[in-house]
């Protein structure tokens, strides 16, 4: 039986930068099978550059990825992108502008093969906190952000840097359960959008140095309870963004951790695996000592 | 000589006012030469008299403005509604009025079934009307267990499945947590389904395909069956999804020489950005014939009240529940409608709650400007909380409502207790003030939401009782003439065919509803009462019992 592959829902009104994002995601891919789902082709989202083939349903993508679009059916199209072979690695949602990301998100729950591998709600630096007080559309942007596992601060060079820590602050106490990453262009390291790459069924560390961004493998993991740990590192307050690994409960079977922002996940996982866990934060934030007493057994 | 055939009538309501009443009509090539008295139509020339509606009353074929063609379609089902309902072949449905019935009614479905596993579907379950009580998978396990079996709601919205389709589906399993999905104590899914994206992975099993928005052909044929049987002469398809095959399906049906009734497909603006459904919209408006009007758009810009799921202005929903969604942007919106402005395309906007139909006036009015049209008419569909000042300035931007009376008796008593409380639910679908406003009215079934019957739909704007038989809003009724424009004139004109249908005067279509007694004469309790014997649509004859 295959893995489930992994969903990430990314929401956000329109001119967030859902589209940049995306793009600098599929630049970055590095090998990885990304398809991509949105609500329709349109004003293409994917940038001329990256296309090489394309038809009604699918644009193909140069590396391996797909962007498809599912009109008002993203059930049906995540039903058909589960048996194409070989089937991708991660699959992006698209949500639209006004949709609940957290809706889309609780419908990957029920659907067989997929794993839901985050909500990712972008929000524009120069223009959310008007959008949240907007008449028609403030409930909506609010609930977005109150749905988000990462909220991205996005097109922080357009504005001054105590606006961009004030944006950030606001963005924080809407939803205090997510991580807050701040970025212009969308240059984020694809890990931070997509969780950490399974190497050879291995969790790797980042293989981007970007500024801003550090990871840092945990192998020092004494048996434990894998549920408790995980809520402890995801609820700990310790700077994970992304983290993801295996360990061994006290009856030596082993288990697969996975964390963004508040949200974890935790599933049984075969025999042999390598105990460690990988865990990416902001540079500076990240909090290796406090994490490792967290897995040292120090605080659960 | 062209032939001519005079139509004699017991009396002709021609909602024609330089001439509002007839004693014949005169019809050729499909058209209508005259309506007057005998002598005057004689004047044209030699005709064939035609008695057979001798004792009927003839009035310009039923316009419903807000329809779907999938009620065609759903008759292939089992029906588990509430109330009685009459079929396509006129067989009239009891209501159901217990979950025990609504499992025996299936049963008896499931009884003439010859193999074990073809599924069995039911439709317009509704169980406001039996306090809320669920169907679960238990229930519906009595009907089959080795088929699977899916009730569809009224709404539209939810689905009650069995064990059997569960499994199939591959969502007979613990540990599921989506709000769609309820659990019950043994931590298995009920069975009822709630919500679009979690009926779908079930549907395919249980005989409803993605696709039902769009009629098949039996769908069609089937739905054209109730227009006759209910004096309807055009009805909207509002909307499908039109892909080239469904256009290809609907041109092929409606061209068949009895095909009785000319259909005016909406298309659903979702699945296209706004300049290729722009583009593509156009492209079907050059395949046009008579029966099959191509080239409209029909957006959503909320969801329903019921469903809370409407957008509503201050203080929101009476019960407290949050707003409800946006199913476009504001954006999008804004840009379609310039769009849809410069082509030359209607739209009609589906706005239920306040707040949505607030946002297609706020966006019309620059979309006018940029691109002005003084006879665009835009139409603002169900538009049921609108209020007085959105009224005068729908009417100020030419736009035009429909309004949805027929949901005032339905769904009446659960706005005024549960969703908007007293004050909006008396004035939900506010006709008395949309006329008062000057605003260009029609009003509307929603079939299937609703059944389809444009004398059932007067008859609740006229009359405004609810289902549990209070009158409410009894400012907001009108009279019995004014909805009987609305169904004829007023849909006409919010489909820019006034012109061409609506009354019976010269040169308009022959198309007539065949009734069975005067609307005009009868208590207006009884509207709804009255027979309609069938059609006459371009000039052919359609008499309900041959169908």
């Amino acid at each position: 039986m295959r893995q489930d592959i992994p969903v990430i829902v990314i929401g956000g009104y329109l001119g967030a930068g859902k589209t940049t994002l995306l793009n600098h995601l599929l630049r970055h891919a590095d090998g990885r099978k990304i398809a991509i789902l949105v609500n329709e082709f349109g004003d293409l989202p994917i940038d001329a550059d990256l296309i090489e083939a394309k038809d009604d349903e699918m644009i193909a993508i140069s590396g391996g990825c797909i962007c498809c679009s599912f009109g008002s059916d993203m059930t049906a199209a995540l039903i058909k992108l589960a048996q194409l072979d070989p089937a991708p690695d991660y699959v992006v949602i698209e949500a639209s502008g006004v949709a609940m990301p957290g809706a889309v998100a609780a419908s990957i729950s029920f659907l067989d093969g997929f794993n839901l591998g985050g909500v990712v709600v972008l929000a524009d630096s120069e223009r959310i906190r008007a959008q949240a007080a907007d008449e028609y559309l403030g409930d909506t942007m609010l609930r977005q952000i109150s749905d988000a596992d990462l909220i991205v601060q996005t097109k922080i060079d357009l504005i001054s840097s105590d606006v961009v820590q004030d944006v950030r602050d606001w963005l924080g106490s809407a939803n205090p359960k997510a991580q807050v990453v701040a970025t212009a262009q969308g240059r984020l390291p694809p890990e931070v959008i997509l969780g950490v790459e399974m190497v050879a069924g291995q969790p790797q560390a980042s293989a981007h140095a970007d500024a801003g961004y550090e990871s840092h493998v945990f192998s020092e993991i004494p048996p434990c309870d894998p549920m408790k740990l995980a809520k402890s590192l995801a609820t700990g307050g310790v700077g994970i963004i992304r983290g993801k690994g295996f360990v061994a409960d006290h009856a030596a079977q082993n288990w697969l951790i996975q964390i963004v922002g508040e949200r974890s996940d935790v599933r049984p996982a075969k025999a042999g695996e390598h105990i460690a866990v990988v865990c990416i934060g902001r540079k500076g934030a990240l909090e290796t000592g406090a994490i490792g007493a967290i897995f040292a057994g120090g605080s659960w | 000589m062209p032939n001519t055939t005079i139509f004699s009538a017991k009396k002709i309501i021609t909602m024609n006012p330089s001439c509002p009443e007839a004693s014949h009509v005169a019809v050729r090539d499909g058209r209508i030469l005259g309506a007057g008295s005998l002598e005057e139509l004689a004047t044209w020339g030699d005709y064939t008299l035609d008695t057979r509606f001798e004792d009927k009353v003839l009035m310009p074929g039923f316009v419903e403005g807000h329809a779907h063609a999938m009620e065609g379609s759903l008759w292939a089902k089992v029906y588990c509604g509430w109330f009685d309902r009459a079929d396509p072949n006129g067989k009239l449905w009891m209501g159901v009025k217990s979950v025990d019935a609504v499992v025996e009614r299936l049963q008896e479905a499931e009884a003439v079934l010859e193999d074990a596993i073809t599924p069995l579907s039911g439709w317009q379950l509704d169980p406001i009307y039996m306090d809320n009580t669920t169907v679960t998978r238990a229930d519906l396990d009595r009907v089959s267990t080795t088929r699977a079996v899916g009730v569809l709601h009224a709404s539209g919205h939810i689905m009650n499945v069995n064990t059997k389709a569960l499994e199939l589906a591959g969502m007979l399993k613990q540990g599921l947590n989506h709000p769609g999905i309820p659990l019950g104590v043994d931590g298995f899914p009920t069975g009822e389904l709630k919500g679009p994206e979690v009926m779908t992975p079930v549907g395919p099993f249980v005989g409803y395909e993605r696709n039902m928005l769009d009629a098949d052909e039996t769908g069609l044929r089937n739905f054209a069956k109730l227009c006759v049987r209910t004096g309807t002469t055009t009805i909207t398809d509002l909307a499908s999804r039109m892909d080239d095959d469904a256009v290809d399906v609907m041109l092929r049906v409606t061209n068949e020489p009895n095909y009785p009734v000319r259909l005016m497909p909406f298309r659903f603006f979702m699945g296209l950005s706004a300049k290729e459904l722009i583009v593509a919209v156009l492209a079907f408006k050059k395949r046009s014939t008579d029966r099959l009007r191509l080239g409209q758009i029909k957006i959503v810009v909320d969801g329903s009240i019921q469903g809370f799921s409407a957008r509503l202005r201050w203080p929101g929903y009476h019960n407290g529940a949050p707003n409800g969604l946006w199913y476009i942007a504001p954006e999008h919106l804004s840009e379609l409608l310039h769009l849809a402005l410069e082509a030359g395309l209607q739209v009609h906007t589906h706005t239920n709650g306040d707040q949505a139909t607030q946002l297609v006036l706020e966006k019309l009015g620059p979309a006018l400007q940029a691109h002005p049209n003084p006879d665009h008419r835009f139409t603002l569909q169900h538009c049921q909380l609108a209020d007085a000042a959105q009224f005068r300035t729908a009417a100020k931007l030419g736009m035009c409502v429909n309004l949805f009376a027929n949901h005032h008796f339905y769904w009446g008593d659960e706005h005024y207790a549960l969703t908007v409380g007293p004050d909006r639910a008396t004035r939900m679908n506010a006709c008395r003030t949309a006329l008062d406003s000057g605003v260009p009215m029609a009003i509307h079934s929603d079939a299937p939401v609703t059944p389809l019957g444009p004398l059932f739909t007067a008859w609740a704007a006229v009359n405004r009782i609810t289902a549990s038989g209070r009158v409410q809003g009894e400012e907001e009724r009108i009279q019995v003439h004014e909805a009987l424009w609305a169904i004829t004139m007023g849909a006409a004109y919010t489909l820019h065919l006034d012109g061409e249908i609506g009354s019976i005067e010269t040169g308009k279509k022959a198309d007539f509803a065949v009734l069975e007694a005067d609307p005009t004469a009868c208590d207006p309790m009884l509207l709804k009462d009255i027979g309609v014997w069938g059609t006459v649509q371009g000039g052919r004859i359609f008499p309900a019992a041959s169908l």
